[in-house]
């Protein structure tokens, strides 16, 4: 089994703490996993993405191919329609739909979001208020990371909570159950959005 | 005892270096490279066993005090990006010469594509050029295995290695599994060949004929590497040299196995006698290389006729830009696969300066002064500040390398600019433009040099800065008039008073040097949340 994923965001989102957690899980249950970052000037504002690729067998290419990926997992909705490209026919879109405006030409947003809908597969969810109506609004990203654990196959929900333990548990147990929760609501939402 | 870690290429490389037997590692910040040395000094091994890992000034003198290791017998590390190779050029082809005492291995990081760099020139070339081995890992699991053995070469050969990364496994994280026992460091040992660090031409010439021989022996080792292998297979209408990375994206598009001839080169000098063999078995080569076509342009001459080599050169690959899966795909002559269109809502996202960055309040007081003067030029350098090129800013005309500003501006108000100004960081400046203004001081230069001073290495993620707190003592030291370095603070309010003293400085008709000074906006959060 495999299954290939772009993670994809603005530079500061903080895109990398889901993958974290996501390389934490597939680490302890023994899969392969590629993981290819974006380090140095893009990170400034811009654009910034990550491939991660989780199989059960040897993995060898970094970058996954156009037409590969299975999800495109997104902190922000525009971004999420920049890799189109690269998302299988029966790919999954798994995005927040708050966007982040540092541009000027920043697209009307009923377009981004038609254009989200006209896609068979897609759940948009608007991340930021989730956590904060559980009063963490710093865990938006397990909020997504909990909606997408809902198509990711290749890995239970309860390894990611387990990861989300590992990475968490230096800053306290607050701080691990509300990112729990997160990915809770996050899970629950897409489960009755599939 | 063995682990797996999931690690970053340069962090593979980092922890192979360690396990070596490392005793230091020099290195100057440089994406994508920046991440082995930040690896090191976080690894308790570094603390336990004293390894140095201080940052150091520039390329050239981290590469100069890992000799200096190297000389006195112990395993050194160099690292930077591919560009930083240039300003080190000078020390490493010294060091072929020289040869290695401990073990000397320079990880040079390219970046084809540009995503952080100005140029994507490859690393390989200078093996070659100085007649020094070079290791080019195709994974993870494989630079934290070639990591250690480099140092093992290195030492069994008298030689330095050059290992290079590209962007995609230097920042690719994928699990690493170490290797027991984690080795002893050397002890102090000097060379048994001691003319051969002395490279007066009398000693140069017995050397330099000496490396020509050995360099035959660096491409025997290559051809016997277990690094390099060639793969019979049951269809000989295409034969495939595969080289670094480039053997994962072949491999990518043939799940159940390659069905042609695949010739695997992690190690260099290239070797042509696997070459030739490969040669034997089909007439057409496909040459996969990451960066620019260094074996396509090799093997064209190493076949008699009858041999087609197919590569960068010919167009089956892209000529510039990195590999991907897609054009190797491409390249084998295999459909793509099924996509859907691209979107044509998506405006494209640039890179900024960061919200409250010292940079832009900087930026903005200058080119209000500038509206004022006609005739301005402004050169630019390396760093976040660069990125004042694009607007709302604008404010640069030029930026080519470390240093530059500083230099070019001196050309350029000879010739008859006025004003010339010359914005650097202050990680800059310490690396490669101290030197440039004191040829300003020595030509009573009409310049004015802004150093535009955050405190750190801030395109690469705060790093610490040689000169910080010391910018204005460096800059009277090397014969600045004190009353014409001037200091600002950088911040909306002040706009008034920064304004006034570069005005002030335009119309001083000498060296100048105003230093805008506020830490950077990354690195105060990342100090207040520690506190």
């Amino acid at each position: 089994m495999k299954q290939d994923i772009i993670l994809s965001g603005v530079g500061g989102q903080g895109i990398l703490s889901i993958a974290t957690v996501i390389g934490s899980a597939a680490l302890q249950q023994g899969l392969h996993l590629k993981q290819a970052e974006v380090h140095g000037m893009s990170q400034r504002g811009g654009d910034v993405q990550s491939n991660l690729r989780l199989s059960s067998e040897v993995i060898y290419s970094d970058l996954i191919p156009r037409g590969g990926a299975d999800l495109i997992v997104s902190l922000e909705p525009m971004e999420a329609l920049r890799y189109l490209p690269y998302l299988s026919r029966e790919g999954w879109i798994i995005t927040n739909t708050t966007p982040l405006v540092n541009i000027p030409n920043y697209p009307d947003m009923d377009q981004v979001m038609a254009q989200l809908n006209e896609l068979p597969h897609v759940v948009a969810l608007d991340v930021d208020s989730v956590a904060r109506d559980l009063g963490s609004p710093r865990a938006a990203n397990m909020v997504l990371l909990g909606a997408m654990s809902a198509v990711l196959h290749i890995l239970e929900p309860d390894a990611l909570r387990e990861g989300i333990r590992r990475i968490f548990a230096r800053k306290g147990d607050a701080v691990v159950e509300s990112n729990i929760k997160a990915f809770d609501a996050g899970f629950a939402y897409a489960q009755s959005k599939r | 005892m063995a682990e797996k870690n999931l690690l970053l290429g340069d962090e593979a490389l980092a922890l192979g270096a360690l396990h070596a037997g490392l005793s230091g590692v020099y290195a100057y910040p440089g994406t994508p490279s920046t991440e082995i040395t930040e690896y090191i000094q976080g690894h308790p091994l570094t603390r336990e066993r004293k390894v140095h890992c201080t940052w150091s000034s520039n390329e050239k003198t981290a590469m100069e005090a890992a000799l200096g290791m190297s000389f006195a017998g112990k395993r050194s590390l160099v690292c930077f990006k591919h560009v930083g190779l240039n300003v080190a050029a000078d020390p490493f082809m010294g060091s072929a010469m020289t040869g290695a005492g401990g073990g000397l291995v320079i990880a040079s990081c390219d970046d084809p594509s540009m995503h952080s760099s100005q140029n994507e020139q490859d690393s390989r070339f200078y093996g070659a050029f100085a007649m020094m081995p070079v290791f080019e890992p195709s994974s993870q699991q494989e630079t934290y295995q070639m990591a250690r053995e480099a140092f093992d070469y290195s030492e069994k050969r008298g030689i330095p290695v050059l290992m290079r990364l590209t962007t995609r496994m230097a920042h690719s994280r994928a699990v690493v599994e170490s290797i027991d026992p984690i080795r002893e460091q050397n002890p102090l040992h000097y060379p048994e060949n001691p003319r051969q660090w002395v490279t007066l031409p009398v000693n140069a010439r017995v050397r330099n004929r000496q490396l020509i021989k050995d360099y035959a022996a660096f491409e025997e080792d290559a051809v016997h590497s277990s690094f390099n292998f060639l793969e019979d297979g049951p269809d000989r209408s295409l034969g495939i040299v595969a080289c670094g990375i480039a053997y994962n994206y072949l491999m990518e598009n043939y799940p159940d196995g390659c069905p042609y001839p695949v010739l695997k080169v992690s190690q260099y000098p290239f070797p042509r006698e696997l070459a030739r063999d490969l040669s034997g078995m089909v007439k057409t080569i496909l040459v996969l290389e990451e960066g620019q076509p260094l074996v396509e342009q090799q093997l064209k001459g190493v076949f008699p006729t009858g041999i087609t080599v197919r590569g960068r050169l010919d167009g089956s690959v892209n000529r510039d830009g990195e590999l991907t899966p897609d054009a190797v795909r491409a390249a084998l002559g295999l459909p793509a696969l099924p996509v859907h269109p691209a979107s044509e809502v998506v405006a494209p996202r640039p890179p900024a300066l960061c919200m409250g960055c010292g940079h832009r309040d900087f930026f903005t007081a200058l080119n209000n002064v500038l509206k004022d003067y006609d005739g301005a030029k402004v050169f630019g350098d390396i760093g976040c500040y660069t990125l004042g090129w694009m607007p709302p800013f604008q404010a640069l005309d030029t930026c080519v390398e470390m240093g530059a500003s500083v230099t070019m501006a001196q050309g350029s108000a000879y010739s008859g600019t006025w004003p010339a100004i010359a914005v650097i960081g202050d990680s800059t400046f310490t690396h490669s433009g101290m030197t440039g203004l004191l040829d300003a001081v020595n030509t009573n230069a009409d310049i004015v040099v802004c150093i535009s001073d955050n405190l750190t290495t801030g395109m690469t993620g705060g790093q610490d800065s040689a000169g910080t707190g010391r910018l204005e003592a460096i800059c009277e030291g090397l014969g600045v008039p004190r009353e014409h370095i001037r200091t600002i603070v950088p911040l909306p309010k002040n706009y008034p008073d920064m304004e006034q003293v570069i005005r002030e400085e335009i119309e001083y008709h000498g060296v100048s040097v105003v230093i805008s000074r506020r830490e950077c906006i990354q690195t105060l959060k990342r100090h207040a949340s520690k506190k």
